[in-house]
């Protein structure tokens, strides 16, 4: 079967892939949007934390002998205490600083990380077998699906909405949005603001984390996969805005989506097709798809 | 005792800042003119270059308080525009760099116009992803040589007679060019445009209802930090005869910004001298701790964020007890 002569393996093979980067888009700038929200602070690190979560998973199978569902509860916990710790020992200190002093220091330790990591293991990556269960793949008529390729986007999926939904319909997720418009006041009712802070960057990095184990069987775990991931989010964070959890996740997903199709239509402009829309969005829609105009 | 005027060391005393000021710039130009009979020429070219680069960086993020992350484009893009006019279509190395100079301006121009459409941090995101634009194009484009970069770039001969093969020669030229940028910095920063642009940093809404059109200032700031940028790259692909996606790299904003962090925001030499303490870092350390650089760089940002905000030449102006900390 083809479609506008491309064959429609190829062609839901690549939108599954978008689908898959446009799953770590999401995930990843959910929690530049849920940390940004409440510490006013872009966390430049969070590609640089993704990629240790994914090299918890690698280093903990050739070391502990850790299977990959452990790893999947197991890096965002790590990465989500080296987040508090970060958080307890440095950001707190620049909360009433311009932003930039934050976006400076995340910087910083995204610099480290990846030095730390480029001296143990080079630039090559090494690769992470997905879990036996979901090898192999199964035959849906239009495309043969790998297993592991449709629980990256399952699991996603089900992550974003999960946060979407302790953040828009839960008490504590009430408590987290008035924190976020009124910290002061909220204070003053005896809420206390600072663990709710640290809290929220210690899960909003743990989220980074869980994305990067979900991707470590995908692509090759590498010490730079962070920072060439990160720079497309905050173009993926410009074209969504950071005012709407829901507008993340669709943004996130739909632009995965585009640059998937882009590499069937026109691959050498796959790279470079997410600059080119936030280029356009900042034309017409100066404030980003769901972003409030400011 | 000493009488007024005697020549001894011990008495003779400068009295007016003016002076003293005036003797500060008189030695650092004797040492500038010394400086390649006893440093290897290579090295103060290098330092030269990424200082009038820094200068040209703080323009914007101390002076305006636009941080961009994108600078890399304007340095590397200008390298490559420089390199390949100088190459390939032989044009004389004022002509190149004065090319390249213009792209960079250009590009500025249009990094400018779209990322002034949102502040603050959205607006270094935005600088970061549209110089990452540029090194996609730089990878992709037929005449930069992908990976390998543009390499054996001629110096040429300066207005078609001085050679600038010869190190000393490129040498003094690179400093005149860094001299006269540095000059055009301090004048831009002294003007009433520079004190506009430090009001817009200081109160953004005060000043739109002062009556100024701010976006308009912004841009201009972001043409003239781009076009100096530029003026670095190109002067830096002719001294190293070399253009590569190394210059164009996000890493090569982020070492900008470190330099102008480490040497002291929004002070005139204070980029100057982080530049020259992390060339001298990188060259001190590039062959004995490898991988370990980026781990240093990593962590002298975040040293100097948290304890060390007004970088050195910021914490020497505030130990001599100047509120104002822009020396001029």
């Amino acid at each position: 079967m083809t479609l506008f002569g491309i064959s429609s393996q190829a062609l839901f093979g690549q939108l599954l892939l978008g689908l898959i980067n446009g799953s770590f888009y999401a995930v990843l700038s959910l929690g530049l949007a849920v940390i940004f929200g409440l510490l006013n602070i872009i966390n430049f690190s969070h590609g640089a934390l993704y990629m240790i979560g994914a090299f918890v998973a690698l280093l903990g199978l050739e070391h502990l002998g850790m299977n990959y569902w452990a790893a999947l509860v197991a890096a965002p916990v790590v990465v989500g205490l080296l987040g508090v710790l970060i958080e307890r020992t440095m950001l707190k200190h620049l909360y009433k600083l311009d932003h930039l002093y934050g976006l400076l220091l995340t910087f910083g330790l995204a610099l480290i990380a990846e030095g730390v990591f480029r001296y143990y293991f080079g630039v090559s990556g090494s690769s992470y077998a997905p879990p036996e269960e979901l090898q192999g793949g199964v035959d849906l008529g239009f495309m043969f699906m790998p297993l592991y390729r449709g629980w990256v986007v399952l699991a996603s999926l089900a992550v974003c909405l999960a946060t979407w939904y302790v953040i828009e319909r839960t008490p504590l997720g009430a408590t987290l949005r008035a924190a976020t418009e009124r910290p002061l006041l909220v204070q003053a009712l005896g809420i206390n603001v600072p663990v709710l802070v640290t809290a929220t960057y210690g899960v909003g990095v743990a989220l980074a984390a869980f994305a990067g184990v979900l991707a470590a069987p995908v692509i090759q775990v590498n010490p730079v996969m962070g920072s060439n991931l990160i720079i497309v989010v905050f173009a993926v964070v410009v074209i969504g805005g950071m005012g709407s959890i829901a507008g993340s996740i669709v943004t996130g997903l739909g632009l995965g989506l585009v640059e998937g199709l882009t590499k069937v239509v026109y691959p050498e402009a796959s790279a470079v097709v997410i600059f080119v829309i936030m280029i356009v969005v900042l034309l017409f829609r100066p404030a980003g798809l769901f972003g409030k105009q400011a | 005792m000493n009488l007024p005027g005697t020549p001894s060391a011990a008495s003779r005393r400068i009295r007016t800042p003016a002076q003293r000021h005036m003797a500060g710039w008189t030695i650092a130009i004797v040492l500038a003119l010394a400086a390649p009979w006893v440093i290897y020429p290579t090295f103060l070219m290098k330092v030269l270059c990424f200082a009038l680069f820094a200068c040209a960086f703080n323009l914007l993020l101390g002076y305006a308080g636009l941080l961009s992350f994108g600078h890399a484009a304007f340095f590397g893009g200008s390298a490559y525009v420089c390199a390949g006019l100088a190459k390939y279509v032989g044009l004389t190395p004022e002509l190149a760099i004065l090319a390249g100079t213009a792209v960079a301006a250009a590009l500025g121009g249009l990094f400018g116009w779209l990322s002034i459409r949102r502040s603050g941090i959205y607006l270094t995101m935005i600088t970061l992803a549209l110089a990452q634009l540029v090194f996609f194009v730089a990878l992709q484009l037929p005449f930069t040589g992908g990976e390998d970069g543009l390499q054996g770039v001629p110096r040429g001969r300066l207005l078609g007679f001085i050679d600038l093969g010869d190190n000393h020669a490129m040498y003094y030229f690179v400093l005149a060019v860094f001299a006269l940028g540095f000059w055009l910095i301090r004048r831009t920063v002294h003007s009433p445009y520079g004190q506009i642009l430090k009001a817009i940093r200081e109160n953004e809404p005060r000043a739109i209802s002062l009556g100024y059109d701010v976006n308009r200032y912004k841009l201009l700031a972001f043409v003239l930090s781009a076009a100096l940028a530029g003026t670095a790259g190109a002067l830096k692909a002719l001294v190293f005869q070399l253009a590569s996606l190394t210059d164009v790299h996000w890493h090569m904003s982020g070492e900008v910004v470190l330099m102008t962090l480490l040497g002291g925001l929004g002070t005139l030499v204070g980029p100057a001298a982080g530049a020259l303490v992390i060339v001298a870092l990188e060259n001190e350390l590039a062959d004995k701790v490898g991988p370990w650089v980026t781990v240093i760089m990593g962590s002298i940002f975040v040293a100097c964020v948290l304890a060390f905000r007004r970088g050195l030449v910021g914490e020497l102006l505030a130990l001599r007890g100047r509120t104002d900390i822009d020396p001029s």
